[in-house]
């Protein structure tokens, strides 16, 4: 029996087929039988970016839209997937990957290119409690794309700098649009771009670490989204946390994708 | 006076209020500076020459994550700055 | 702290849809050496910087210029302007100096330091009447609304510093991303088929990437600008709101000089704002020079400490 989830979001769509397997008797999921993410065309209309998608993951698959049992929907733009069943709010699908993928999870950050989030999750995944700041991009990944441009510094290299910086400075802007310029002058003053790069993760770690302190931080911690890959966002988290482990799951940008299709398999079921 | 500390940005308004004309009948001198876990209060001499709290400058711009320890995701009725404030002059928009 | 309108940059210059023109101004029909009380009020701002001189508490003259990247410069900078202006006069004529504004710490040769908040309330009541109870300002980096009484003593206010929409810096952003003169987006605004609702985001990141997805969707320029010159409008209005609307209300600031948000705002609050025969920039720096003179009047004239 297969289903799938479509994480409809800001920038990229992202789509996780699963197919459940019966193992004597007990139901496993054998998950990420196929995925495939694009990025979100401008020009696109966001249903048609879904369909397209979607399309993309059957054929890649081998599978048929008939064979897929059941669709669910989260992301930002949930509802414009028009043929999908049902949709999830990205906290709950947030929540049920996070947990699938990393079971000793209590509590998920999740930061997105537009929200950075805490949720508080139960052991079996479902949404406790959860904290975020919308709308503003500074307490979201926004923040470090734009200083990786203000800097000249690909995001990917801009986790390893970050590692390297020996000094904490201090960055009074608290808003991405001043903080560019803000950034600019440290440049022309000659600060080391490791240290500038330090300071940018941690802010955007203490604004993610003060919401999920709404929701009170109980271990295991674990980190979804595309910051994942940076390791000293990692760091700068741990250390905002106050922690010493955070969970990062496989494909962490799929972790939406993979909750909204285990919405649909237990639905189907 | 009404002192509205903080700022409205995408996510919503935070405003630290505080009517510096109650401040001024402070019986508990400051307890304020004294009930913020965060230290975020502080005594200042006002442009009209009168002694009255004010949030510390670095907070005006971090109220929404500087005030999270006390108001949990679930909802809070209380505040520690507030209850110790007792002439009422402090309040918080969210 | 204040952006005016841009002179429109020369064919073959480079594009700076930002800048905006200095300025200094004497009262040539006024002689100075007159007075009785001559004080000064210098407002640093983090963009521009204004000193204001006032003949026993008499606008006598201003100079508005660039905020260099040091602050006591600028306030020398800006004072030696006037001073130079009015000829003759040294800042040992100024018997009363009172420091505003972002960098008041940093004027050296200031008896005094008040907040921009104070000094743009009594600003707004010379210069606008004492009829003015509810004021704007929006420079470069910050906002601030101001309710007032009729003698311009402050009883409400908010300052918005953290967050660039609503602050010049916004309507910079729209300024570059549409490629046009931050003077021109005014006019511009008003030059559409049908007044569209604002921009639904309020950062002015989000509200970026929603202009580019407007105009691909076939949105004109000028119809993007006034979407979010509507936006700018609604987002004041919730600012103001909060600290009383009371007629008669005043704008300073740069924003004063874009009639896209003025007009907008006047339509939302039902209410027209006050005009003024001087600079909108000056509010600030001229409060301060009145603070100066009552304090001058009351304190004496203090004992002259190193002067700049």
């Amino acid at each position: 029996m297969y289903t799938a989830g479509i994480d409809m979001g800001a920038r990229s769509v992202k789509v996780v087929l699963l197919e459940e397997l019966k193992v004597e008797g007990a139901p496993q999921l054998k998950w990420g039988v196929k995925q495939t993410h694009i990025m979100f065309p401008e020009d696109l209309d966001m249903d048609v970016a879904a369909e397209k998608v979607y399309g993309e993951a059957l054929q890649a698959a081998g599978l048929t839209r008939e064979q897929i049992g059941r669709v669910v929907a989260t992301g930002t733009g949930r509802k414009q997937v028009k043929f999908a069943q049902d949709s999830v709010t990205e906290v709950s699908a947030g929540a049920r990957g996070a947990v699938f993928m990393c079971p000793s999870a209590r509590t998920v950050i999740d930061v997105g290119a537009e929200e950075g989030r805490g949720i508080k999750a139960a052991p079996d995944g479902k949404v406790v409690d959860f904290a975020g700041n919308e709308k503003c991009a500074a307490g979201a990944g926004a923040f470090a794309e734009s200083m990786s441009r203000a800097l000249q510094l690909p995001l990917a290299d801009f986790g390893a700098a970050s590692l390297r910086s020996q000094k904490t400075i201090p960055m009074n802007a608290q808003c991405t649009v001043f903080a560019e310029s803000e950034v600019v002058s440290l440049i022309h003053a000659n600060t080391p771009k490791e240290d500038i790069a330090k300071a940018v993760l941690d802010a955007v770690a203490s604004r993610v670490t003060a919401m999920a302190r709404r929701v009170g931080i109980e271990e295991d911690v674990v980190l979804i989204g595309g910051m994942v890959h940076n390791p000293g966002f990692v760091q700068s988290l741990k250390n905002a946390l106050g922690v010493e482990k955070v969970l990062l799951p496989e494909m962490p940008e799929y972790i939406g994708a993979l909750g909204a299709a285990l919405v649909a398999t237990e639905a189907h079921a | 006076m009404i002192a509205n500390y903080g700022y409205k940005d995408g996510s919503g308004e935070y405003y630290i209020s505080i009517d510096t004309d109650k401040c001024t009948q402070c019986p508990i001198e400051h307890a304020c500076t004294r009930a913020c876990p965060k230290d975020m209060y502080e005594i200042i001499t006002d442009d009209y020459d009168d002694r009255v709290a004010a949030i510390k400058a670095p907070h005006r711009k971090t109220l929404a994550y500087d005030c999270t320890g006390c108001k949990p995701a679930g909802g809070h009725t209380t505040l520690p700055c507030t209850t110790a404030c007792t002439p009422g002059a402090i309040r918080h928009s969210w | 702290m204040n952006t005016t309108a841009a002179a429109a940059p020369a064919a073959g210059e480079k594009k700076e849809y930002w800048r905006w023109q200095e300025s200094v101004w004497v009262d040539e029909t006024k002689n100075w050496r007159d007075a009785k009380f001559i004080t000064a009020g210098i407002d640093v701002g983090s963009v521009s910087s204004q000193a204001v001189v006032m003949c026993d508490g008499e606008l006598y003259g201003y100079s508005s210029m660039r905020t260099g990247s040091n602050s006591p410069d600028s306030a020398n900078n800006a004072i030696k302007s006037v001073l130079e202006k009015a000829g003759g006069m040294t800042l040992d004529d100024l018997q009363f100096v009172v420091g505003t504004g972002y960098g008041r710490v940093n004027v050296p040769f200031a008896n005094k330091a008040i907040t921009e908040i104070a000094c743009h309330a009594r600003g707004a009541n010379y210069m606008g009447g004492s009829s003015i109870r509810t004021i704007l300002d929006m420079g470069g980096q910050d906002c601030k609304a101001i309710h007032c009484d009729e003698r311009g003593k402050v009883t409400n206010f908010l300052m918005n510093d953290k967050c660039a929409a609503g602050t010049g810096r916004g309507m910079e952003v729209i300024a570059d991303l549409m490629q046009i003169p931050i003077a021109d987006l005014g006019p511009r605004s008003f030059d559409v088929d049908v007044e569209p609702p604002a921009v639904s985001s309020v950062c002015v990141v989000f509200a970026k990437s929603e202009a580019l997805g407007l105009l691909k969707a076939g949105w004109s320029k000028n119809k993007v600008v006034a979407a979010y010159c509507q936006a700018m409008a609604e987002r004041v209005v919730s600012l103001l709101e909060r600290i009383g609307v009371e007629k008669d209300f005043f704008i300073t600031g740069g924003i004063a000089k874009n009639p896209g948000v003025v007009k907008r705002l006047e339509r939302l609050l039902k209410l027209e704002s006050v005009q003024t025969k001087y600079d909108s920039q000056i509010a600030g720096a001229l409060g301060a020079a009145l603070f100066g003179y009552t304090l001058v009047q009351k304190q004496g004239v203090p004992a002259k400490a190193a002067s700049g």
